[in-house]
């Protein structure tokens, strides 16, 4: 094993306050991701500090809720969260700076989800 | 007093800089940029999502045809990925190959980079030369795994063609005096008035801010901050004694050192890596199909790299995801435009070493 990676299950409503913690602790926004599964999308939101990956996971079983961005305490996340709306379909709420679905220019819109299918 | 008139400028997605297309819209006052906002996805291929139809064993070929520059080292971080989630140990030999051809990747990769600077500040001569000595690397890469840019040697379990200790030796031999041919045009980079005028205390990245934004590889490591992936010790790295290149100024000079400083480091290391690397197998025979969840981080030429691998024990993976460097390097770049000129905006765009292939995977 190359590192001891963490991985943390969340609800959603817990996602800015644990993203603060890890903003107020000096961590760094590695990446966010979102994966479809047949029961729900995951959306990971990955940390590092000194080289201790640690990855946030919620869990989104309905399209139509919105997910909190967290670009407001990471700025750097509007890149991620614009490409997880523009591929996936997911709702981000309050995004620091909201592209509205023109983020990709793809000729399938939300190529990752291409239905829209709820999970 | 009224204020200044504000113009928003259009800077690609097609300029003479970029390679590649990415787009900015830059607000102005006069000619000082006050604003940048980033456009991508232009050419955006969605080949993450061929995992769902090519075997995990497969798909190292499409991981390394993301990027035509950084081929092998998302070949590599694919491979580990998928080797972490099976618990499958990669013999040393292979190892070191791997680190081997990383080093050799991004020399040529940095080599390129300041080509391609020389030549946005319109410094011909000198990007002529630099890409004159990018080929002999090109070349050893080509004698050793049989192609310039798409190495075709990653594989999980380990590698696919190994390299003869009298082959080493040559390369070792061939390198001692490429540094020195190096240091020849690397000082016209660091020396020259002209060069420095253009890039020294220009767009000024603080140390926190590179941080914060997430930015990754030589744009963070120039503004002080020492974080390079390779000392989490994957591949031989964890045998090998380096530190990471650091810079303070933060500016584009710093970014330009950082990457020159990591040439020879690479050179270096790769002879740290030929004194140490044994006789033995280069691959395990690999059974079975992968059955979890994997974060592989490298150290790409323009910074970490992550592949994300999740797979449900079936043949094709749920999902990989890549995050690439230069897509974590975004918001810095839109962060250092505000307040310089906008004659600077092509070269400091340049200085995040953009790859917008990689980007748009």
């Amino acid at each position: 094993m190359i590192e001891e990676q963490k991985v943390i299950n969340i609800e959603i409503k817990d996602l800015l306050s644990q993203t603060r913690d890890f903003f107020n602790s000096g961590h760094r926004l590695v990446q966010i991701g979102c994966t479809k599964l047949p029961e729900c999308l995951e959306i990971n939101y990955s940390f590092d500090k000194e080289h201790h990956f640690i990855n946030l996971k919620i869990k989104l079983v309905d399209l139509n809720v919105e997910v909190p961005s967290v670009s407001n305490i990471y700025w750097c996340a509007f890149l991620y969260e614009n490409e997880i709306h523009d591929l996936f379909g997911v709702k981000f709420k309050d995004i620091a700076l909201d592209y509205k679905g023109n983020f990709y220019r793809t000729s399938v819109k939300r190529g990752f989800n291409p239905q829209n299918e709820q999970p | 007093m009224n204020s200044p008139k504000r113009t928003i400028i259009p800077f690609g997605p097609q300029h003479p800089v970029l390679p590649e297309p990415i787009h900015l819209d830059l607000v102005v006052e006069d000619e000082k940029v006050i604003e940048a906002i980033p456009s991508l996805g232009f050419i955006h291929r969605g080949l993450e999502r061929l995992v769902e139809k090519r075997d995990f064993i497969d798909f190292v070929y499409v991981a390394e045809r993301i990027c035509g520059i950084c081929s092998f080292i998302h070949g590599l971080t694919y491979c580990i990925a998928i080797e972490e989630i099976m618990q499958i140990e990669v013999p040393k030999r292979a190892n070191y190959l791997r680190l081997i051809w990383s080093e050799l990747s991004r020399i040529h990769s940095h080599l390129l980079w300041l080509g391609l600077m020389a030549d946005g500040f319109g410094f011909e001569a000198l990007f002529m030369h630099t890409w004159r000595l990018r080929e002999k690397i090109l070349d050893i890469i080509e004698e050793t795994t049989g192609g310039r840019i798409i190495f075709g040697s990653a594989k999980i379990g380990g590698v696919r063609k190994d390299i003869s200790s009298e082959k080493l030796a040559q390369i070792l031999e061939k390198l001692k005096n490429y540094a020195q041919e190096i240091r020849e045009i690397t000082n016209v980079f660091i020396n020259d008035s002209s060069v420095k005028h253009r890039l020294v205390g220009v767009g000024v990245l603080s140390k926190e801010d590179a941080y914060i934004l997430g930015a990754v590889g030589p744009t963070l490591r120039a503004s002080g901050v020492g974080l390079d992936t390779r000392k989490l010790g994957y591949a031989a790295y964890k045998e090998i004694d380096f530190e990471p290149i650091i810079e303070t100024a933060g500016d584009s000079y710093s970014r330009c050192l950082v990457r020159i400083r990591e040439i020879f480091q690479s050179i270096e290391i790769i002879k740290q890596a030929a004194g140490k690397i044994e006789p033995g197998a280069i691959e395990v025979k690999v059974t079975g199909t992968p059955n979890g969840e994997f974060f592989a981080r490298t150290e790409q030429p323009r910074g970490e790299v992550i592949y994300y691998a999740k797979a449900d024990g079936s043949r094709f993976l749920q999902r990989l995801r890549v995050r690439t460097p230069t897509f974590a390097n975004v918001p810095a770049m839109v962060k250092l435009l505000p307040g310089c000129q906008l004659a600077d905006v092509p070269i400091l765009v340049l200085t995040i070493d953009p790859c917008i292939s990689c980007t748009e995977r």
